[in-house]
């Protein structure tokens, strides 16, 4: 064919002809299940090889422009964004003021009638499990969304596991006498404080959401000195299932009965209890456990799933 | 006291929510047929939305617990809410159908039932990115729509996905970003995130004429951010490989439903936040038209470029994008209306390509570049014939979908003496690529094939399948003869959310 500038249009007029260089660059040739791929470094060789050093050279030239290119348009849009964003901020209502848009009454109202009407002495636990408990159930499904997601990506098939989970730490700390000791002395202590702020969500600082983190850094911990088959004893994939899905299913279905009955007007047998007490605050509490219980799982799980790909 | 059916929106999010934690304990069988339980139900709670709304011919609030809206929770349900739940309901349902046979191959069997509660996280955000009456919870939403999309997308475990996983994450997480700093900056100029009142305020602001600045930063973040996520052109790079590679169900969900959601909740945003006066008055609609526009000729000669079915299809998303963005850029109720009637089109056009597409590649071998496609339109008629009908309906030919689409474009751009010229002239070429490509497509899969082609021994259920097809290529051509009604029932929708 005649080398022209339409010669690529004539090859694509004759439909499907392939580029010549086209099957040796294209390192995205679909690996089918259970194909072995070539390593990607032995076909990095392979290419290296099989182009002339010339055309080698105005790639790397090609690259480099485009490199230096690329980082100078980073920066300036970098920058530019940057200033657009100060800028906007300095226009911005000063922080607290008084007459601040946000000083309205949606806050007046959280603040002067959220002990009476969530029964929760802590008024963004009210906030965040009574007024807009809606906006929480779904910021729960988004941890237990990443946590599936997390599983779809590191959990390993039963094919797969073939390196053996002892190799892959440096330094194996289970044996270490101190660690041990610490580790025995401090988990009682964190999983109960854990509990503590936990169950504490509706009358001081803390939450579902902050107390599961400490107690799945308390898991973190026990596994990490103890080896994951002491751990196991404690907590495998089923706890793990049976834990996140009924915490999960109690908050799903404990929540629609409380939209349902205020969205349609009717009456709440939950009691609101008298505020400040332990057994206060209507749903507030047994929420917080199940959110507390998610949280918990789903630290735990990120590490040991991309530990070991599996729970 | 209010009648029952205002209920259903609630039950419909709720229960794919619900469902989706009960089937990450089911076994993997159960997991399947609660998801098609789910969406069919969710089917026919939309409609019965759509219909209330139109014979009550107001829409509706739904207060989420006890406390009424700006303290609480709230979703709503109109005439568009209604429309929108259904088609994507429909075209998720069809969707999910049709890429069945491909699933069992491409998703390793211990992480099958995974797949299955992705797909009712996503029903349950593109549900709530429709009925929601409040950003936060959009915000929320668009999160789980986001990580869900992920795990669609990488469960298909070839490194191809994973890498296309990784830059879908990117731009998508970029786009949210840019979403969340606007909600938040509106928060802090209007004080609220329920939807009506941040409307009252910001029509005081504009007629007071402090903070106009942040307003219009806002603006333009919350837009550009999910012009991002729904890929306008130059943030279009993650389509290729992401539809390309993606097992057949999460590429057409992904293409047809989830960009889609996000654009739809910038229209809720353009009408019932900001105002659609007050968005019409800033260059932010100039600016999507002319990336809107820019759009529909790049993503055309990209996927002239193509050798790859799939990816040649998902660079023709990236122009269809582009021509919502055009309908929503020409700032008349007109193009807005045109731009909803795309989304539908897209919506119920590209999952049957894609679907009718992985069919066939399947036929030939498994190959996807064209010299091996040919004549395989022979080997599986039906997928020959959906291919056909879909390729019909980008290019816009009359009785099609896609001409309908392109009919309201035109039309809704003639009143308009600047953008009239460059929209009629974009459109006019883009048919003609879209001519090139898809036509050739399809004479190429007509064509005899030289050597006759090794179809791959099918086993399992057809039914799906052509289920799927036909419902699709049904609605397709209903859309495209008698596009009146759909057409009057978004002009209704969209009077509603003023």
């Amino acid at each position: 064919m005649k080398k022209n500038k339409f010669s690529r249009f004539f090859r694509w007029i004759e439909g499907g002809q392939k580029d010549s260089l086209e099957q040796k660059i294209d390192t995205g040739a679909e690996i089918r299940d259970g194909a072995v791929p070539p390593s990607s470094r032995e076909k990095l060789y392979a290419l290296l090889e099989a182009v002339p050093e010339n055309r080698k050279k105005m790639e790397n030239m090609e690259i480099r422009s485009f490199n230096r290119l690329y980082q100078v348009l980073c920066v300036l849009v970098c920058v530019i964004f940057i200033s657009v964003l100060l800028l906007t901020v300095s226009y911005l209502p000063r922080f607290g003021g008084d007459h601040n848009p946000d000083n309205n009454e949606v806050a007046q109202r959280y603040i002067e009638n959220g002990v009476a009407e969530t029964g929760a002495v802590n008024l963004v636990a009210g906030m965040i499990l009574d007024y807009r408990a809606f906006d929480t159930l779904g910021e729960s499904c988004v941890l237990f969304t990443a946590v599936t997601c997390v599983f779809v990506l590191m959990k390993s098939l039963s094919s797969e596991r073939t390196i053996p989970l002892t190799k892959d730490i440096m330094y194996d700390m289970s044996n270490d006498v101190i660690l041990h000791q610490v580790v025995t002395f401090l988990f009682p202590v964190i999983m109960l404080f854990g509990v503590y702020i936990l169950l504490n969500g509706h009358l001081g600082p803390g939450g579902g959401f902050a107390g599961g983190a400490v107690m799945g850094a308390g898991l973190m911990l026990y596994s990490l000195a103890f080896g994951e088959e002491k751990t196991e004893r404690l907590f495998n994939e089923r706890t793990f299932q049976v834990v996140s899905t009924c915490a999960l299913s109690f908050y799903c279905l404990s929540k629609s009965y409380s939209f349902f009955t205020g969205a349609n007007h009717l009456e709440n047998i939950i009691p609101k209890g008298i505020a400040g007490n332990i057994l206060s605050g209507g749903l507030i509490l047994p929420l917080n456990i199940c959110v507390g219980l998610v949280v918990a799982c789903t630290m735990y799980g990120f590490y040991t799933l991309f530990r070991k790909g599996g729970i | 006291m209010m009648d029952f059916i205002q209920n259903f929106p609630f039950f419909s999010i709720v229960m794919s929510l619900f469902f989706a934690v009960l089937s990450s304990v089911l076994k993997p069988k159960f997991g399947e047929w609660l998801a098609v339980f789910s969406i069919a139900l969710s089917t026919f709670f939309s409609l019965s939305v759509l219909f209330y709304t139109l014979t009550t011919g107001e829409s509706f609030t739904y207060m989420m617990g006890h406390f009424p809206a700006p303290w609480g929770n709230e979703i709503r349900g109109g005439v568009l809410e209604g429309l929108a739940a259904t088609v994507f309901d429909f075209v998720l349902l069809f969707s999910f159908l049709g890429g069945r046979s491909r699933r069992k191959e491409d998703i390793p069997e211990e992480k099958t039932k995974y797949y299955f509660v992705m797909i009712n996280l996503i029903q349950a955000a593109l549900l709530a990115l429709v009925y929601t009456n409040d950003l936060f919870t959009g915000y929320v939403f668009i999160e789980i729509c986001t990580l869900a999309s992920c795990g669609l997308l990488m469960i298909r475990n070839v490194g191809r996905t994973t890498l296309a996983t990784i830059r879908y994450l990117i731009f998508n997480l970029l786009g949210s970003g840019l979403f969340l700093i606007g909600i938040s900056l509106l928060y802090d100029i209007t004080g609220h995130l329920l939807m009506e009142n941040i409307k009252t305020e910001v029509a005081s602001i504009v007629s007071g004429g402090q903070y106009l600045q942040p307003l219009l930063v806002t603006v333009s973040l919350i837009l550009i951010g999910l012009a991002i996520k729904s890929g306008l052109f130059p943030f279009h790079f993650w389509m290729p490989d992401t539809y390309g590679y993606a097992t057949t169900s999460s590429a057409a969900i992904l293409s047809g439903l989830v960009s889609k959601a996000y654009i739809f909740l910038g229209i809720k945003v353009i009408f019932r936040v900001i105002g659609f006066d007050v968005v019409a008055s800033t260059h932010i609609l100039n600016v999507l038209f002319i990336f809107g526009l820019a759009g529909i000729i790049v993503g055309s000669l990209s996927a002239i470029r193509e050798n790859n079915i799939n990816r040649m299809i998902a660079f023709s998303s990236a122009a269809q994008i582009g021509y919502i963005f055009v309908g929503i850029g020409t700032g008349t109720m007109a193009g807005m209306v045109a731009a909803i009637f795309q989304i539908f089109v897209h919506a119920v056009t590209k999952p049957m390509l894609f679907i009718s597409a992985s069919r066939l590649v399947d036929v030939s071998g498994g190959k996807k570049q064209f010299s091996y496609l040919q004549g395989s339109a022979h080997r599986n008629r039906l997928a020959g014939f959906a291919f056909t009908v879909g390729a019909m309906s980008m290019v816009g030919i009359p009785l099609f979908g896609g001409f309908a689409a392109k009919v309201a474009f035109a039309t809704a751009a003639v009143g308009d003496s600047k953008r009239m010229i460059p929209t009629i002239l974009v459109l006019a070429i883009s048919t003609v690529l879209n001519t090139i490509y898809f036509l050739r497509t399809v004479m190429r899969i007509y064509m005899p094939a030289e050597t006759a082609g090794n179809p791959v021994a099918r086993s399992g259920n057809r039914w799906p399948f052509i289920f799927a097809v036909t419902g699709f290529a049904a609605v397709n051509i209903l859309l495209g003869v008698c596009p009146g009604p759909v057409l009057d029932l978004i002009e209704k929708g969209l009077s509603m959310f003023g």
